[in-house]
């Protein structure tokens, strides 16, 4: 959604206001909100999502620190790259960030633990996961030796050692 | 074009029946959950290949549910963008899966597995968005066929789940259970007698947010509110369901009590108020959306008190639907410009209401 001030940029804070009976929606970008002097670090935190975006682009403690540069290995995405989008990723930003997201997390919700319903099947897909991959590593390797790559065989069994 | 809603049991709104509890205030209820699959970026780093491939194991999967067993899978790229609206006004998808949202186009790949009932949004914010409509109150019900699709599509997939975070999801707001629920609820009585913004502000200390009639952005008209949770993480689904359903039941009181006092105080005006939209929607020649919305709600309030007696609930849920700009695009076989529609819009509802009426008083 764009913001409803500027028209050019993402809308990251949404205010509903009432007034007497009657409710007004106003979606604005960060920088459309400052100017317009709402206040969105004010007390319990109504819009923490917008809040902890804006405090990362701000805040030397975050930049300055670990992080601000940091690449997700997996899908190489940025802190900058959320606090623009809003959104992570990969689920494996939720490792990379870990650190962020659970202050960020508790701020959200008041709380980073999760006590729902738990996802059993993962851990014995994760065994299915390293069959597979053990198997294509022989394969990788019996194909190496045919091909005389001997380079590549030994850092292949070395692979194939630590897996297994 | 491949579309055809008519494969779907009721064209997708047997949700709008007015079967369900407190059916009278409460419209409907949405239980939605946000689920990932492992080993690819969430959508907004998506390639098409990811695209692509993400659907095709979900199909897999929804192909071997026995819930899904006489659902349709609709390809949202192969709809047009009227036909995609409709969808979108019946609420079988959201605004961002119909590729409406304004400076965003419509996602590869982009799809919705439903029967009507339950459903399966895929490529959306989240790879899959699993969501179930019912007709009026009915949390529970509505997740338990929810959960039961879950567990079936979990055991197929391979889902993203974290130790300490829970399920994870594309945007902080919804990890941990991905659940949102909620109420579309009816609060006339509360917006007459000025009791509204007290309510409103009172939800927010409670931990949960309210919406207009299409959820996240939208505006409130007609009085239609959808009350939901705010937070997804840190309570399990049965806690954020309980509580819900105990602030939804404290509303529907208020809301009970407050037309009991514009019935005891303000009878009179509250009838004037009711006839006259009754009159508008029934003789009108032509109508603008936002002003229907206004007049059913009227009307509605009239019918939850006893008021218009030959008008069914079902009537005025029928009328939120295809009063809609995309609906009456479908039937007039072609899309007009916006302020055309508000002729054809008032030849509809005058229609429906000389049918009810001529059905009802006979």
């Amino acid at each position: 959604m764009l913001c409803d001030n500027c028209k050019e940029r993402e809308a990251s804070i949404h205010l509903q206001q009432v007034k007497g009976n009657t409710v007004t929606s106003l979606h604005l970008c960060q920088q459309c909100a400052a100017e317009k002097g709402i206040e969105t670090g004010a007390g319990t935190a109504k819009y923490p999502l917008s809040d902890f975006l804006a405090s990362m682009g701000k805040g030397p403690a975050i930049q300055g620190a670990e992080g601000a540069d940091k690449a997700c290995a997996s899908c190489g995405a940025t802190l900058k790259d959320f606090q623009d989008t809003g959104r992570l990723g990969c689920p494996r930003c939720y490792d990379t960030f870990e650190k962020q997201l659970r202050d960020l997390l508790r701020r959200l919700h008041g709380s980073s633990h999760h006590v729902g319903e738990a996802y059993l099947s993962t851990g014995s897909r994760e065994v299915d996961e390293k069959q597979v991959e053990v198997t294509n590593l022989r394969n990788k390797l019996k194909q190496a030796i045919e091909t005389e790559n001997f380079e590549l065989a030994a850092e292949l069994r070395d692979q194939l050692r630590t897996l297994e | 074009m491949t579309f055809d809603l008519s494969l779907l049991k009721d064209g997708g709104i047997s949700w709008l029946d007015a079967s369900g509890p407190e059916s009278a205030v409460v419209l409907s209820t949405r239980v939605r959950l946000a689920r990932n699959l492992q080993g690819f970026a969430f959508a907004v780093r998506t390639t098409e290949e990811d695209r692509a491939a993400i659907l095709s194991q979900i199909l897999d999967a929804t192909r071997q549910s026995n819930q899904l067993e006489e659902a349709t899978t609709f390809r949202l790229a192969d709809l047009d963008n009227a036909d995609r609206q409709l969808l979108h006004e019946r609420h079988l998808i959201s605004k961002e899966l119909a590729g409406l949202e304004a400076g965003k186009s419509l996602r590869s790949d982009a799809a919705l597995v439903t029967d009507g009932h339950i459903g399966v949004m895929v490529n959306e914010e989240d790879h899959i968005r699993l969501q179930v409509l019912r007709s009026g109150f009915s949390l529970n019900e509505a997740y338990s066929d929810l959960e039961r699709l879950d567990a079936d599509l979990g055991s197929r997939l391979s889902f993203a789940f974290h130790p300490e975070f829970g399920y994870l999801t594309s945007c902080p707001t919804n990890a941990g259970t991905g659940l949102r629920a909620s109420v579309l609820i009816h609060l006339p009585g509360l917006v007459l007698t000025k009791e509204i913004a007290k309510v409103l502000q009172g939800l927010s200390q409670v931990g949960l947010t309210f919406r207009g009639l299409y959820g996240e952005g939208s505006e409130v008209v007609g009085n239609f509110f959808q009350l939901s949770n705010q937070t997804t993480l840190g309570k399990s689904e049965e806690e954020l369901l309980d509580h819900l359903a105990k602030i939804v039941r404290q509303v529907v009181a208020y809301e009970r009590e407050a037309r009991e006092v514009l019935q005891r105080d303000a009878a009179g005006v509250i009838a004037d108020k009711v006839w006259r939209a009754y009159g508008l929607l029934r003789y009108a020649r032509s109508l603008s959306f936002d002003e229907t919305m206004n007049l059913l709600s009227g009307v509605r309030l009239g019918v939850g008190l006893n008021l218009v007696p030959n008008l069914s609930v079902y009537t005025l849920n029928k009328l939120l639907i295809f009063t809609q700009s995309a609906h009456l695009a479908s039937a007039e076989g072609r899309s007009l410009p916006e302020q055309d529609y508000s002729i054809p819009r008032a030849t509809y509802v005058r229609e429906q209401l000389e049918a009810d009426d001529a059905r009802l008083s006979s």
